[in-house]
């Protein structure tokens, strides 16, 4: 595969951002020109390197399972655009 | 009152508020006014509600006078980064994003510091979501620098970095995820300090990249930096990768430093692209360390040279990933423009999300996509273990590493406007740190000729905070740059 090229629209659809045409053109060189620097590390061999994602070894940390107070239901979607009945207003999802 | 409150370090605001000579009801007011009077100039401020201010710091007066004080931070204001929660509170991440969120609860930082009696003053600006090195990408203002007007305060927690320089507020708390509390502590002449990875909890504070992260805090000493570490460190059942691990006196280490240490200079650190000015004055203070019996020894860091394209990768993939969440339904900015729930997603994040953002997110994006992600993400995550062992070879035979902590001093606002990645490589020399989840501090070692604060790094051993407070103690006792402020 091509590590070069960047289908930028492609990219957008996954992220879930509408790009307007300005930044697809930016974007579009100014990661290329990043994708390209990034080459640098296809020098390095790293056939016998574990990969690493945390600093340190990150366990499953587990509680107790007793219910704690949590926010109300005002207080939970209060932030939320649209709200009804204690309850996120969505556009809908589902025809019929 | 005594003159110049306003610089006073955190130690000399106890004894004052210990003695009776000031209330914390009047070290606000004069706070209060002094951020009224330079941060249109600095714009170190997203907000500030001075009545809370005074109406906490009427109540730690009151505890004073009870004799039921919290502990030593009781009656001291801090600043905190717009990024990290406290209840009832704006917390804007500097982005149109959540332009309008209040928090219902407090990160643990902020229990912790409210429980010690310091009071939560101003939220500091910062580069949006904390992407960047300067304190352009706040969506709303970019922080100056101090010393000079024209330049950045660096960044990402420019805010934070620039309200301690200029004299707002003692002490403050930053996030660094590649040196975004070195740095701006570089450029601003002030102390910064990123602990270990697990040090400090990072429940509530805005992921931008969660296996880099950390909290830390700002100030005019190194002292003052002790002592808030002292208050937020330590494990937290709500943050599943902060430690168990007993946290040190810190402030008390300050009294009875172990030294001399061992201390390695990484020749990779000295190399092109380090501004002479900095080199020298870098040079000086190994040269200082070597005349107070530190053995000093030069240090190999093959891998250094990989840490900025590692870094972009791991950390942008991570930001992909954590700011999904930014999705217009629950909490954040909703796109009125919407066709149906789908579109709702593209345009709430089109419209809420500023360029630096969108950049990192679609890289991100790309890096982890199906056919890119052994080329890029699997192979910086086995650099990254390369660069980890580095550190930890070079700790073998040192306590601590000493390096710049930026190649240059502030540069001017829209110098590295135009080129993102000039911008990346403004953090070559911190980025490495947080990939390896070890603590960094900078501390102030000198001036240019035009002025400018220059930061010296300490990198430490994970879990090395206290060795770092004392190598930089030391340092900062037998030298006057910490007490320098700029002219404003």
């Amino acid at each position: 595969m091509n590590k070069d090229s960047i289908d930028i629209d492609y990219v957008a659809r996954l992220a879930r951002i509408d790009l307007s045409e300005k930044e697809r053109r930016l974007f579009s060189s100014q990661l290329e020109g990043i994708l390209e620097y990034f080459k640098k590390l296809d020098q390095v061999d790293v056939s016998s390197v574990e990969p690493m994602a945390h600093a340190f070894q990150v366990e499953n940390v587990l509680r107790e399972d007793e219910s704690v107070k949590g926010f109300d239901p005002e207080t939970a979607v209060k932030h939320a655009a649209a709200k009804r009945n204690q309850m996120v207003q969505v556009p809908k999802v589902v025809e019929g | 009152m005594p003159d110049n409150l306003h610089f006073k370090t955190v130690t000399d605001l106890q004894s004052l508020l210990a003695g009776g000579e000031i209330s914390s009801v009047e070290l606000c007011r004069e706070l209060i006014d002094r951020k009224e009077a330079v941060d249109s100039k600095i714009q170190a401020f997203n907000s500030l509600d001075a009545e809370n201010v005074l109406a906490n710091a009427e109540a730690s007066d009151q505890r004073r006078a009870n004799g039921e004080l919290r502990g030593p931070l009781d009656g001291i204001p801090i600043g905190l980064k717009d990024v990290i929660a406290v209840s009832g509170s704006p917390l804007t991440c500097s982005s149109r994003m959540l332009e309008n969120f209040v928090p219902p609860y407090d990160a643990t930082v902020s229990r912790k510091l409210k429980e010690a009696g310091a009071i939560p003053f101003g939220r500091l600006n910062m580069d949006e979501f904390a992407m960047g090195s300067s304190t352009e990408n706040s969506a709303f203002n970019t922080t100056f620098n101090p010393w000079s007007s024209d330049r950045v305060a660096g960044g990402s927690s420019g805010g934070s970095a620039a309200a301690v320089s200029a004299g707002s507020v003692p002490v403050s708390l930053g996030s660094d995820t590649g040196g975004s509390i070195r740095q701006p502590a570089s450029f601003c002449g002030v102390v910064g300090m990123k602990p270990t990875y697990g040090r400090v909890s990072r429940f509530g504070l805005v992921a931008y990249a969660s296996s880099l992260d950390q909290i830390g805090p700002f100030g005019r000493s190194v002292a003052d930096v002790a002592q808030v570490l002292q208050s937020i460190a330590g494990h937290d059942p709500k943050d599943s990768t902060s430690i168990e691990k007993a946290v040190p006196g810190y402030p008390e280490i300050l009294q009875n430093p172990i030294g001399p240490w061992k201390l390695g200079v990484p020749k990779e650190y000295f190399e092109e692209g380090l501004d002479p000015e900095v080199k020298a004055c870098i040079q000086k203070a190994i040269d200082w360390y070597a005349d107070q019996g530190c053995e000093i020894q030069e240090i190999q860091m093959p891998n250094m040279d990989l840490a900025i394209a590692v870094y972009y990768i791991i950390a942008t993939a991570e930001a992909s990933s954590n700011l999904a969440r930014y999705d217009g339904v629950r909490y954040s900015h909703r796109s009125e423009q919407s066709e149906d729930a789908i579109d709702l997603y593209f345009k709430s994040r089109a419209e809420g999300f500023g360029e630096e953002v969108k950049r990192r997110i679609i890289l991100g994006t790309y890096v982890l996509s199906s056919g890119y992600y052994d080329a890029y993400y699997l192979r910086a995550q086995k650099i990254r273990t390369l660069i980890r062992e580095d550190f930890m070879k070079a700790y073998e035979s040192v306590d601590a590493l000493l390096t710049p902590t930026s190649p240059f001093v502030s540069f001017r606002a829209g110098e590295k406007n135009e080129d993102p990645l000039a911008m990346y490589l403004s953090d070559i020399f911190t980025i490495s740190a947080n990939l390896a989840g070890i603590p960094g501090i900078s501390v102030p070692c000198g001036f240019n000729s035009e002025n400018l604060p220059i930061g010296l790094q300490i990198l430490g051993k994970p879990f090395g905070e206290s060795d770092l407070l004392a190598i930089a103690n030391s340092f900062e006792q037998a030298h006057d740059f910490s007490s320098q402020h700029p002219d404003l």
